[in-house]
């Protein structure tokens, strides 16, 4: 077992660090402020080809491996959560078009989405169906080789600026997946301001109202959107996230470092303060249990095995926790001084929460991860039983 | 060497925890939940370096032991 970066990953980390700590982060409060994202900040990303990431490059993208994509979200996670969103609900519209896209959609969408010409946004959610999202209230009806979409979406990252939507519907009950690009007839969207977190994450309402789009929009088949499109497309999601959330709790371990040794009470500064003392190292362990845990979940990924899914639910969950309980204490750690819009760990503290909701929330990581592990005790009690027999 | 069908009841044997007939419909019976499905489609292209594609997503391809079997001989 060898748990180290190769030359050119770590080279690429340096790239992507310089880029955000110039690009980004001087910015990332303000934009918070403005619940705005700029689009020459998402035109940035696209012309250093970050929005390709993951997409081959015969298709004009970057084709990063998994743990390479992993260190660029984790860049972009300790700049801005926000901005992180773009990232992951781009990529969950590449990734369900590179697995189940048809090959003109491949065609006509993965040079698009790799250069920013087309910018995805992931329909799932809707005002009434959150965590139980095989149940959602869209309806997709087949008429003349169309497909008559009418529905909402709620809560769509970038939903303000996206023009490509990956829609689920049900059609004759069937969970199915759409591409609906903005300028169709019958779609809008709405913006939603005042949020908690992700305040720059362009979050919208999505509304279908007799909207139509050809049959060959369909990703993957009539019924299998939610197992197999949603399932890819979840997948990549909680990777970004996972990743994302161990470097937004790198950044409240830098803001943290950097106040302690600053600040004094009683005397001296507060990194000399055991109770503070004892924050900091569990930060710092919490941030190398959450990283290797996504590092494994990648090394699986880049391997394809099929324990890849449950170890990035495990990493997203153990992540998200992570950076909610961290983000806490940098709060606390930089007292009166933490709940000001002067320093930016308010803004991690409200984008950290949002972890634990996105990608599937922490109560389903909890019970999945659960299920599996009775599940995994029974087959053990099986096989221990037959062996006794044989 | 494992053949086809052992390394696919192989692999089936770690999310199943009932004796499942080669004809058995593992979908209907509720024997597997949608993350099963997108395991089986890992498994299949890793383990016989085939892809799944698009036009592959037909639940007959995948409901029992012998389609999945006959599934892979074919792209194989």
């Amino acid at each position: 077992m060898k748990i180290e970066l190769t030359p050119k990953q770590v080279q690429e980390q340096g790239i992507f660090r310089a880029f955000v700590s110039e690009e980004i982060a001087p910015y990332a409060d303000q934009y918070d402020q403005a619940e705005c994202t700029p689009d020459n900040v998402v035109k940035k990303l696209a012309e250093i080809g970050y929005l390709g990431a993951i997409i081959p490059k015969e298709q004009g993208g970057q084709e990063m491996d998994a743990i390479t994509f992993g260190l660029l979200c984790e860049e972009i996670g300790r700049c801005s959560a926000s901005l992180l969103s773009l990232l992951t609900v781009h990529g969950m519209v590449c990734q369900a078009i590179l697995k189940w896209g048809s090959a003109s959609q491949k065609a006509h969408w993965l040079p698009k989405l790799a250069t920013g010409e087309a910018i995805g946004a992931f329909g799932l959610t809707e005002p009434n169906v959150g965590s139980d999202a095989k149940s959602v209230e869209t309806t997709a009806v087949f008429s003349d080789n169309s497909y008559i979409l009418n529905g909402e979406k709620k809560w769509i990252s970038f939903g303000q600026v996206a023009n490509l939507f990956l829609i689920f519907a049900q059609c004759d009950g069937k969970s199915t997946a759409f591409l609906v690009e903005r300028e169709r007839s019958g779609f809008s969207t709405e913006p939603l301001k005042g949020l908690l977190g992700f305040r720059s994450a362009m979050i919208a309402k999505v509304f279908m109202n007799e909207c139509q789009i050809p049959a060959e929009n369909v990703v993957g088949r009539v019924g299998f959107g939610f197992s197999h499109v949603a399932g890819a497309a979840l997948d990549h999601g909680r990777y970004c996230v996972g990743w994302g959330c161990v470097g937004l709790a790198g950044a409240c371990l830098d803001a943290c470092l950097s106040y302690t040794s600053e600040r004094k009470q009683f005397g001296s500064f507060l990194k000399g303060h055991q109770l503070i003392q004892q924050m900091i190292a569990e930060m710092i362990t919490n941030i190398k249990a959450a990283k290797l845990l996504c590092y494994h979940a990648g090394y699986l990924k880049d391997k394809g095995d099929p324990s890849l899914i449950m170890e990035t639910s495990i990493a997203k969950y153990f992540a998200s926790r992570m950076v909610s309980r961290i983000a806490d204490d940098a709060v606390q750690i930089h007292g009166a001084n933490g709940c000001s819009s002067d320093y930016p760990v308010q803004r991690y503290l409200r984008d950290a929460k949002i972890m634990e909701i996105i990608e599937g929330s922490t109560q389903m990581q909890q019970i999945i991860i659960a299920k599996s592990a009775y599940h995994n005790f029974a087959l053990e009690k099986r096989r221990a039983r037959q062996k006794e027999k044989a | 060497m494992a053949t086809i069908l052992e390394k696919t009841k192989s692999f089936m044997a770690q999310f199943i925890n009932v004796n499942v007939a080669d004809d058995e419909d593992i979908f209907a019976s509720g024997l597997v939940n949608s993350l099963f499905a997108m395991q089986l489609v890992l498994f299949i292209e890793k383990e016989f370096s085939i892809k799944v594609e698009n036009e592959d997503l037909d639940y007959d391809n995948f409901r029992t032991l012998n389609a999945i079997v006959g599934f892979i001989e074919r792209k194989i």
